[in-house]
């Protein structure tokens, strides 16, 4: 009951050695995570807490462990070129937590992506969880509780509060994915919502965007015509001002485009009950799964 | 990042993008100087600062217009001497203006015709794409809601660059005579390569001109640079001018802050960008009006939170403060002690609400509620941006 990753999911940790990325991979692995290897160039050969074997490079490790995911915490100046890696190797999904890697690297690693069958999540991203089976990320996993709602986010954050909102109410999420803050990353919201779509044990969505770009707008227009389960959204960044960048690098509203007024016009014309505030994500959800909204 | 006219014409002369010749100038003396060293008794005096509008501002001293044309370098001197040091309003600056630091002596060009081109970052495509348009001179914004016809589009390839038949392509959709092709086809050109090399997310020529003599020159340019990508530029890292900032942000930004300033008198406190966004929005769904954004990230450390109560206790405006966190990575526990320590630290003038969630929670909760210090506790956003709604409005 899931999406992209579960129990089967045999995990690469790129930057594994570093203090971000031990860190995380330890809890990853505490919380059930298959983690069956690291990369850290220079540092091939070493043994990770005694457990996972590290490698030089991401081909020696999916030679070695058959490893078909991988999380990247490689620093912003070296994360495009571990993408690349992660793609070059076979690796079939690669999820890149690592935040400020420049617009123009990313716009390179998009454009080699182009035909290849790995996917890509993020950048600047939390991550993706299946509760109860595979935490890949920085996501706290004790907020999350299996169930059948899928969660799409561009934030971190306020993910976390959304899920929060549902597993205090009772409901579990089947997969939590944040796609990331920037301008130029891999899955859409679209994607997200698409698999989620095809997932007979996702019943409901939460779809969670923020000013900038269309991307809200275009997975909207898809919803509209072909998708038949219930889905809440929430817009962040109605009180932004215009021309400056909040935080995330693509939530910019510029030249007009992009503001919340505008998404959230578009998920309501698609049918997508439109959370007013933050604190009633979830319960916007449920009250559009009672049929009372 | 943004910077100045006179720096922006300097890079892209870099790149061989013809401009009108000038020289930057801090006195009056030094304008004079610059004026004499063009040879020209064409010249025009231009107030350098971040914003638009510049030639139909006013200073505060009233005297108006931050653009003003002229025959001799004493001329030039004593326009100068009226703009240095003083305060220009635009419709850009807001009603504080900016001082200006730095005037432009350039020579003044005849205008044939005025073109808009720029080359910005698609985040549909995922490269870089070229918007044009015939109608020079004016903002984009006011050429795409009048005149939208009028506005080219033409993508660049990311791997593959900026190809020589698009500059030609452009030029003639531009309306370029074919004595001028070459001139047009070359700045455009200059103009991808200044993008590329500098890791713009815009790079903005407007107006180009064509002279009567049927020279192509860029009249105004303005830059915008990927943050993400400065470490990679210590060149234009020097470029950058505090003194047009913010000076709350440019104290964030000494700490690893990430702050905006606005207009409200709500001050806010949270981690991650997208809660600091949705904390502003449901501030305002409940009446009151956010003072910032201010997004301390998901390894904050104490010093960082005090260091950031600091920057929100010193906005007079400020009336009341919204701490907000959903912890994850970041203990609620810790939080809390910043939190104690920097309210010991800075002597609180407003009213504070704190709401904490997630990680070691009940730690957080338990250390504010023994520490005795004056704190409005709350329960859940909802609650939280209601109660401190209802402060603001108490201490007005």
């Amino acid at each position: 009951m899931s999406i992209l990753v579960d129990k089967n999911t045999r995990l690469v940790v790129q930057g594994i050695t570093g203090s971000a990325g031990g860190f995380h991979a330890r809890q990853c692995m505490e919380y059930g995570t298959n983690v069956v290897a690291g990369v850290t160039p220079g540092k091939g050969g070493q043994m990770f807490d005694g457990k996972v074997p590290v490698f030089d490079t991401v081909w020696e490790a999916r030679q070695e462990t058959g490893c078909n995911v991988s999380v990247i915490f490689v620093p912003a100046a070296g994360a495009a070129d571990g993408i690349l890696e992660a793609v070059d190797a076979g690796v079939e999904l690669v999820i890149c937590i690592t935040e400020g890697i420049p617009v123009i690297d990313m716009m390179r690693v998009k454009a080699q992506m182009a035909g290849k069958k790995s996917r890509l999540i993020g950048p600047n991203c939390p991550g993706i969880i299946t509760p109860g089976a595979c935490k890949i990320g920085i996501m706290p996993g004790y907020i999350h509780k299996p169930g059948k709602v899928g969660v799409i986010s561009r934030s971190g954050t306020l993910t976390y509060e959304a899920v929060w909102q549902l597993t205090s109410r009772g409901y579990g999420q089947s997969t939590c994915i944040g796609i990331g803050g920037d301008p130029i990353n891999g899955m859409s919201h679209l994607d997200a919502v698409k698999l989620f779509n095809d997932d007979p044990d996702t019943d409901s969505m939460i779809l969670i965007g923020e000013i900038g770009g269309s991307a809200e707008e275009e997975a909207a227009e898809w919803i509209k015509a072909n998708c038949k389960k219930a889905v809440a959204a929430f817009i962040a960044g109605a009180t932004a001002p215009p021309g400056r960048r909040m935080g995330h690098a693509g939530a910019i509203v510029s030249g007009g485009k992009g503001t919340a007024a505008g998404k959230i016009e578009a998920l309501k014309a698609a049918g997508i009950a439109v959370a007013e505030t933050p604190a009633t994500m979830a319960d916007t959800l449920i009250s559009r799964m009672e049929g009372k909204a | 990042m943004n910077i100045h006219e006179y720096q922006a014409k300097e890079l892209l002369q870099k790149f061989g993008v013809a401009t009108p010749r000038g020289k930057a100038a801090s006195t009056p003396a030094e304008a004079e100087q610059a004026a004499r060293e063009l040879g020209t008794d064409n010249l025009v005096v231009k107030a350098q600062i971040h914003a638009g509008g510049r030639g139909k501002g006013t200073f505060a001293n009233g005297f108006k217009g931050g653009v003003h044309l002229c025959k001799s370098p004493v001329e030039a001197r004593d326009l100068a001497a009226k703009m240095l040091g003083q305060t220009l309003v635009t419709h850009q600056t807001g009603p504080a203006g900016r001082v200006v630091n730095k005037v432009l002596i350039a020579e003044s060009a005849e205008i044939a015709r005025e073109i808009y081109f720029a080359i910005l970052l698609d985040r549909a495509t995922a490269g870089p794409i070229v918007v044009a348009s015939t109608e020079g001179g004016v903002e984009i914004e006011t050429v795409a809601e009048k005149s939208p016809e009028k506005i080219l589009r033409e993508k660049i390839h990311p791997l593959a660059g900026f190809q020589a038949h698009q500059g030609r392509k452009l030029a003639k959709q531009l309306g370029f005579e074919t004595s001028q092709l070459k001139a047009a086809a070359k700045l455009f050109d200059g103009l991808y390569r200044t993008f590329m090399a500098c890791d713009c997310s815009m790079a903005e020529v407007n107006p180009l001109i064509v002279t009567p003599q049927g020279e192509v020159l860029a009249l105004d340019a303005k830059f915008n640079f990927d943050d993400n990508a400065l470490y990679r530029h210590p060149e234009l890292a020097g470029l950058r001018d505090i003194a047009e900032e913010d000076p709350r942000e440019v104290e964030a930004s000494k700490h690893g802050l990430n702050y905006i300033g606005l207009d409200g008198n709500i001050a806010c406190l949270v981690n991650g960008a997208g809660l600091a966004m949705a904390t502003m929005d449901i501030i305002k769904f409940y009446g009151g009006s956010p003072a910032n954004f201010l997004d301390v990230g998901g390894g904050a450390t104490e010093e960082q939170v005090t260091e950031a109560f600091k920057i929100l206790v010193s906005d007079a405006k400020v009336k009341a403060i919204l701490v907000n966190i959903f912890g994850g990575i970041m203990k609620c526990d810790v939080i809390a002690q910043g939190i104690i320590d920097a309210v010991k630290a800075v002597k609180l003038p407003v009213p504070l609400v704190v709401r904490l969630e997630g990680t070691n929670v009940e730690a957080g909760k338990k250390l504010i509620a023994e520490s005795g210090l004056p704190v409005i506790t709350a329960d859940d956003l909802g609650d939280a941006a209601q109660k401190v709604v209802a402060a603001a409005q108490g201490a007005k």
